[in-house]
């Protein structure tokens, strides 16, 4: 899923200056499931911004919903009837989702209530890491099912490097180190070979890098 | 001849090589260059010129080198693929060999958290065995990654690094072929105390045959002290300093520290140098450069062999 | 208040450790907005405790009492009825 953070509520409370009536949005998606911008968050931020403004003084309405998704027309429609009653949107759903809102409400400040994160997946019940980077250009069937782009910091296609101690990555004793994890699994699906044949070189350009991206389907369209 | 510089020369004509270390000063003074290189000469036959070591943004390797140039020794240009892309890389490339640089070491390159700029974008366009690939391609078919041909050739006798220390240990043998057979021509160490463990590396390198494909310089830091020891060994990724070496040095009065420090390395010295496959040594006296003339020869290894041009 | 079964003995196994855990993020979210975590507190108790309750109790009203009333019933009375000694008291 996407994941993401809480933005600090003085940032929060700072884009709120301008504002005393807004609608603060949730998604039922990722963000939902990684406990973020779900519909509980909706209420508990809800919560903490009407208790921090009327004790300064100043009150806030806010309007509480959580949509199916941010990321699909179809799912946003529905405010296009209420969301002119309101000064401003503010939105812990993705940054995909956030942005998408903007581009379909274009007269309404859409403001972002998260930090959006990276893809990952759920360790556990409050734990996340990251796994993939959307590179464009998968080659996990050649690295035990391990990506070297996301899971070694430097990205390297040879790893490991000469910084990997226990199995740890020198960034930080937290972090495993990618090419650790990738020479275990390739030992134990007997894939070494994979392991001794030098890489091209990778093509960033499917990645963001060679700009921003688009999928069209042809047989859709 | 890759590259007919000093080194090759001196290690083709079967010399134990010797090789030192110059860091490049945290600003624009070229004359804290100029000191060190004065230091060096006349104790080595190449020079490395690191390249923002541990991220630490420091003047770059290529001007380094031309300062230890103009002073009379060969240098050593460090590059790593951690702060750029292949584009920058190819073309500090061209420069470096057209202003007469020889002899390259390909690294990945410490991440950024560890220097001042944190912060920094983490570019890794490419890693170093790429890196050792692509300089052999332009070398020695004088073309392009692309493709395209080359108004000249650069020429560069292409180093790599290893780390007998790091973990796992049975993948260190197997990455330091896959660097040979990338186009690597020699091989600097990371600084050795375990010498079990490097005895061992080197085992399994000669049993592989690399000695003979590979010329392998084993990698010695002499200690200042017993607290930069247990310093390193905390702190430093990949260091491995056994207790002894340690316990050696602290049993000294702290006067006496720095001097046991330089007689460990000169056994160190001594020791590899009989270890098969030990083509030579590199000796990153760090910060400490006025001891190299006094390790270098200590180690019965002076003068150095000048080689007719 | 919250009140939670003594540790070891709730009934949902561990409920009474999330909620010790959620409590303390509320702790957070208060003290963020400048309101202050001392106006909510979890106490572990099993039901037969009645004194304990009692016990507990008091002493959290006379510690929001101490704490007077909070920045909020303030500016709902109005800056201008505050008296010093409610000023004084948060």
């Amino acid at each position: 899923m996407i994941t993401g953070t809480p933005k600090p509520i003085e940032e929060i409370l700072e884009m709120l200056e301008p504002y005393d009536d807004i609608i603060l949005a949730g998604c039922f998606g990722c963000v939902t499931v990684c406990r973020v911008g779900g519909d509980k968050e909706v209420q508990v931020l809800a919560s903490t911004i009407r208790l921090a403004r009327e004790a300064a003084g100043r009150k806030i309405e806010i309007k509480e919903v959580c949509l199916e998704r941010q990321c699909d027309p179809e799912y946003l429609e529905p405010m296009r009837p209420y969301v002119e009653d309101h000064q401003a949107v503010l939105s812990i759903a993705c940054g995909a989702g956030i942005q998408f809102m903007a581009e379909k409400f274009t007269r309404t400040p859409l403001l972002p209530g998260i930090n959006t994160g990276f893809l990952g997946v759920t360790e556990r019940q409050g734990e996340w890491t990251e796994r993939c980077q959307g590179c464009g250009d998968c080659v996990l069937h050649l690295t035990g099912g391990i990506c070297p782009v996301t899971r070694c910091a430097k990205s390297i296609f040879h790893g490991p490097c000469g910084g990997s101690v226990n199995g740890t990555c020198e960034v930080d004793k937290n972090v495993k180190c990618g090419w650790q994890l990738i020479i275990d699994r390739l030992v134990a699906l007997d894939q070494m070979d994979n392991y001794t044949k030098l890489k091209p070189y990778k093509g960033w350009d499917s990645s963001r890098d060679g700009g921003p991206r688009r999928i069209l389907r042809e047989d859709m369209v | 001849m890759k590259s007919a510089s000093n080194l090759e020369r001196v290690l083709e004509a079967g010399h134990f090589a010797v090789t030192a270390e110059c860091g490049p000063p945290r600003g624009a003074n070229p004359d804290i260059v100029r000191e060190k290189a004065a230091l060096v000469k006349g104790n080595v036959d190449a020079c490395n010129v690191t390249d923002n070591q541990t991220s630490v943004v420091r003047m770059s390797s290529v001007a380094g080198c031309m300062l230890v140039q103009e002073s009379g020794t060969e240098p050593l240009l460090q590059m790593v693929v951690r702060d750029r892309n292949r584009i920058a890389l190819q073309s500090d490339l061209l420069g470096a060999s057209a202003l007469g640089v020889r002899n390259l070491l390909c690294l990945s390159g410490d991440h950024q958290k560890f220097g001042d700029d944190p912060q920094a974008k983490n570019v890794f366009d490419i890693d170093s065995m790429q890196l050792i690939h692509l300089v052999k391609t332009m070398r020695d078919e004088g073309v392009f990654p692309s493709g395209d041909k080359l108004e000249g050739a650069p020429k560069f006798y292409i180093g790599c690094a290893v780390n007998p220390f790091a973990d796992p240990f049975e993948i260190r043998v197997p990455r330091l072929k896959l660097k040979i057979d990338a186009g690597a021509d020699f091989v600097q160490t990371q600084c050795i105390y375990n010498m079990d463990t490097f005895k061992r590396y080197m085992e399994d390198a000669c049993r592989q045959g690399l000695h003979e494909r590979v010329k392998i310089l084993a990698g010695v830091t002499p200690l200042k002290s017993a607290g930069m020891a247990k310093f390193m060994n905390r702190m430093v990724a990949g260091i491995d300093i056994p207790e002894e070496i340690i316990q050696r040095i602290a049993d000294e009065p702290k006067e006496k520290q720095a001097a046991k420090g330089i007689e460990i390395c000169i056994e160190q010295i001594q020791e590899v140098r009989e270890i098969e496959g030990i083509a030579g040594v590199h000796v990153m006296a760090i910060e400490w450069e006025e001891k190299l003339n006094e390790i270098i020869g200590g180690a019965g290894l002076l003068p150095r062999p000048v080689m007719e041009q | 208040m919250v009140i939670g079964c003594l540790e070891g003995d709730c009934h949902y196994v561990n409920g009474n450790i999330r909620a010790r855990a959620r409590v303390k993020r509320v702790y957070q979210i208060l003290d963020q907005i400048d309101i202050g975590p001392e106006r909510v507190r979890m106490y572990n108790l099993s039901a037969g405790e009645g004194a304990k309750f009692a016990a507990f109790t008091s002493e959290f009203v006379a510690q929001v009492e101490e704490l007077g009333p909070s920045k909020i019933n303030l500016a709902r009375k109005g800056a201008g009825n505050a008296t010093e000694q409610e000023v004084d008291a948060t």
